[in-house]
């Protein structure tokens, strides 16, 4: 029986005893209610009978007078079973009936008495508790007093059988409750250990467990499908995590590796102030490529981590491509790239002009760097346009595009297709475009757009949309 | 100018004291923010740096605090967090320029510079004026040695920031956040592109230059 201080400590046990506490207040209090309520119909029903005996005896005495009603009080008192009679003079001495000795003061009382009194009937050996009876109390015109009552014997005993059955009820319901408590409050427990067992190993580092569902679909298996489910993305976001590490243990390795080289051969051998200059200048260059590199890493885990929902609001995408593109036109100008930008007019959706900007800046800045000069002229078009439930904002570039089984990739993080190693950049550009998309609970699409360039299509979700 | 540190890492704030010392400016340092407020109350300084996380009051509590006193010094908040609503919480904390660490000397110089000078701001006169370069803030026209330049809405915009901080260094940065109210870093030069468009209108066909570019900071624009 060890288990059961820890089962004494469970909800259940609790529940149970709370149940059993208010059950038995109920219990009781009804009995004593059912209790009383009979009590006064049997009450009552004993002053009916008294009243009719006192009728009796009036109509003997109104016949005969006191000798007559003193004879008949004489035979009835000596009847089984018999009323309390009693006749007394006007100083309460006691002349006839079966009352040898009563609670004081009852015979100062007039008509009913007001409750039930003991007494002491004549032959009758004296006991602990004494009978109770109530009476009618009649004064007759000489003065002396006359009683007629009746024991309340049954009630009484009425009383006694209640008390025994609550007792009995009550123990029963003990027993029941204590059973009740113990077998659910097991079986929950044993429920728990299971879900315990199963958290003690996840915790220990084996994120592929999961805690077990019963199926029988009950609050206990709603919570494990829950807990589970949050242990799934648990383990998505570590599983995230982990290759970003990875990543970051790549990329910034390497030019860390060459800013401590540079670093490294700044110092050594002769050097002119010249030389000290360019060193260090090249040194600061890179470290602010590694800073940008950084900072792409960290605002890309935020933005997958959930970003805080004030920081969007309406947002007009037509002006942001606006801007972008006026933004980049000088550049796409001399680069002898033609910038060209379709647009329906306003269009508004829910999201963070910041994020959007950046995002469409990283794939226009992909665009212009990537449109191939062998087809002739260099395009990037952006175009904005309703799709069915969605806003896409499409940049399409006429480059050497993406072959359809490297577009996933291109989207990861530090992903560098072999062809633009050559070109400047973190890496990050798509795979922060694709996180800002994702904030946005939209998507990001790469297609193969007009002849052999490609198209990144930006999939808001409409501001009406159900989102 | 008197600039007040407020940087709990003392090396970097003795670094900020011996360079804003070599260019001719006092900084005074305060290594934790209860220390920090009661300078910056206290003292007459025309800017403070003010470092997010500090000992003891973190920066935008002491930034609130000051402005709840009425004291209106130019704040320039030094944060390592650098997304969108950290920035946001630090201009609403009662900041007048947020930048991110780690950060380069010259921007953080340049955006002090400019912050310092901002009580006499010019942001009431109607039209600049730098040497023989005019733009009336009005009409939204420039005119050099009299002669009308034609410049597009953005590159107005892009001189008139530039006029307003005329004589002071202004970064790729600033005039992207200012002119195009973009806070990210763009990848390629595109503010480059754009300033040297500009400087082609009002230096093509003029004798001397009037907009110069300040190695590893970014441009000034100033009449000799």
């Amino acid at each position: 029986m060890a288990a059961l201080p820890a089962i004494m400590k469970t909800t259940a046990a609790r529940l149970s005893a709370l149940y059993l506490i208010l059950f038995t207040v109920c219990a009781v209090a009804l009995v004593f209610y059912m209790t009383s309520l009979s009590l006064r119909i049997f009450t009552g029903q004993t002053q009916i009978s008294v009243a009719e005996e006192v009728d009796n005896l009036a109509l003997v005495y109104r016949r005969g007078g006191l000798p007559a009603l003193v004879r008949a009080v004489d035979r009835r008192s000596r009847q089984p079973g018999a009323y309390l009679y009693l006749i007394a003079d006007p100083n309460g001495r006691i002349l006839s009936g079966n009352v040898e000795e009563l609670e004081p003061g009852v015979l100062e009382t007039d008509g009913w008495t007001q409750r039930p009194f003991w007494y002491q009937r004549y032959g009758e050996p004296a006991r602990e508790d004494r009978h109770r009876a109530i009476a009618q109390i009649i004064r007759l015109p000489n003065g002396m007093i006359a009683l007629v009552g009746r024991d309340l014997g049954e009630p009484e005993r009425f009383r006694h059988v209640v008390r025994r059955a609550l007792m009995f009820a009550l123990g029963v319901m003990g027993v029941g409750g204590f059973l009740i408590w113990f077998f659910v409050g097991r079986r929950a427990l044993k429920r728990i250990d299971g879900v315990t067992v199963a958290s003690r190993r996840i915790m220990a580092g084996d994120l592929t467990g999961r805690l077990p569902v019963s199926g029988a679909g009950d609050e206990f298996d709603r919570l494990s499908v829950n807990l589970n489910a949050m242990l799934s993305r648990i383990a998505a976001l570590n599983e995230g995590l982990k290759q970003v590490s990875d990543n970051i243990a790549h990329d910034l390795k390497t030019p860390l590796t060459r800013l401590r080289n540079r670093a490294e051969a700044a110092l050594s051998g002769r050097k002119k102030a010249a030389d000290y200059r360019e060193a260090l200048e090249g040194t600061i260059a890179e470290a602010d490529q590694l800073i940008r590199t950084f900072n792409a890493i960290l605002m890309i885990s935020r933005l997958e981590a959930g970003y805080s929902a004030e920081a969007t609001g309406e947002v007009d995408l037509n002006a942001i491509a606006a801007d972008v593109v006026e933004l980049y036109e000088p550049v796409a100008e001399d680069a002898a790239v033609e910038l060209s930008f379709e647009t329906p007019g306003s269009t508004e959706i829910i999201g963070n002009r910041e994020l959007i900007g950046q995002a469409l800046s990283n794939i226009v800045d992909n665009a212009i760097k990537y449109s191939a000069a062998e087809t002739g002229k260099r395009k990037a078009a952006l175009k904005l346009e309703q799709a069915e439930s969605e806003v896409h904002l499409s940049v399409t570039d006429n480059g050497p595009g993406i072959a359809p089984e490297d577009r996933e990739r291109a989207t990861e993080r530090f992903v560098r297709l072999e062809d633009s190693r050559t070109q400047p950049g973190s890496g990050l550009g798509l795979a922060l475009a694709k996180a800002v998309m994702r904030f946005h609970g939209g998507r990001l699409l790469l297609s193969g757009g007009d002849g052999d360039g490609l198209t990144v299509t930006m999939a808001f979700p409409r501001k009406d949309g159900s989102r | 100018m008197k600039i007040l540190v407020i940087e709990d890492d003392r090396e970097a704030a003795a670094y900020l004291e011996k360079a804003f010392a070599e260019e001719g400016h006092t900084a005074h340092v305060a290594g934790d923010g209860e220390t920090g407020f009661t300078l910056a109350d206290t003292g007459s300084y025309d800017v403070l740096v003010v470092d997010r996380m500090l000992p003891k009051r973190d920066g935008l509590s002491v930034v609130a605090g000051l402005r709840a006193r009425g004291n209106d010094t130019p704040v320039l908040i030094l944060s390592a967090l650098g997304q969108v609503d950290d920035r946001v919480t630090g201009l609403k904390a009662g900041g007048d320029d947020y930048l991110t660490k780690p950060y380069a000397f010259r921007e953080l110089l340049a955006r002090v510079e400019v912050l310092a000078r901002r009580a006499g701001a010019r942001e009431g006169e109607t039209v600049y004026r730098a040497g023989d370069l005019e733009l009336d803030r009005l009409s939204h026209s420039a005119r050099r040695a009299g002669k009308d330049i034609a410049l597009q809405p953005r590159e107005f915009r892009l001189l008139e920031y530039l006029m307003r901080h005329t004589g002071q260094v202004v970064t790729r940065t600033m005039l992207l956040e200012n002119v195009w109210e973009y806070h990210f870093d763009p990848q390629t030069n595109v503010i480059d592109v754009h300033v040297s468009r500009l400087r082609s209108k009002i230096e093509k066909g003029f004798e001397k230059p009037i907009l110069h570019t300040i190695r590893g900071a970014g441009y000034m624009l100033k009449a000799d």
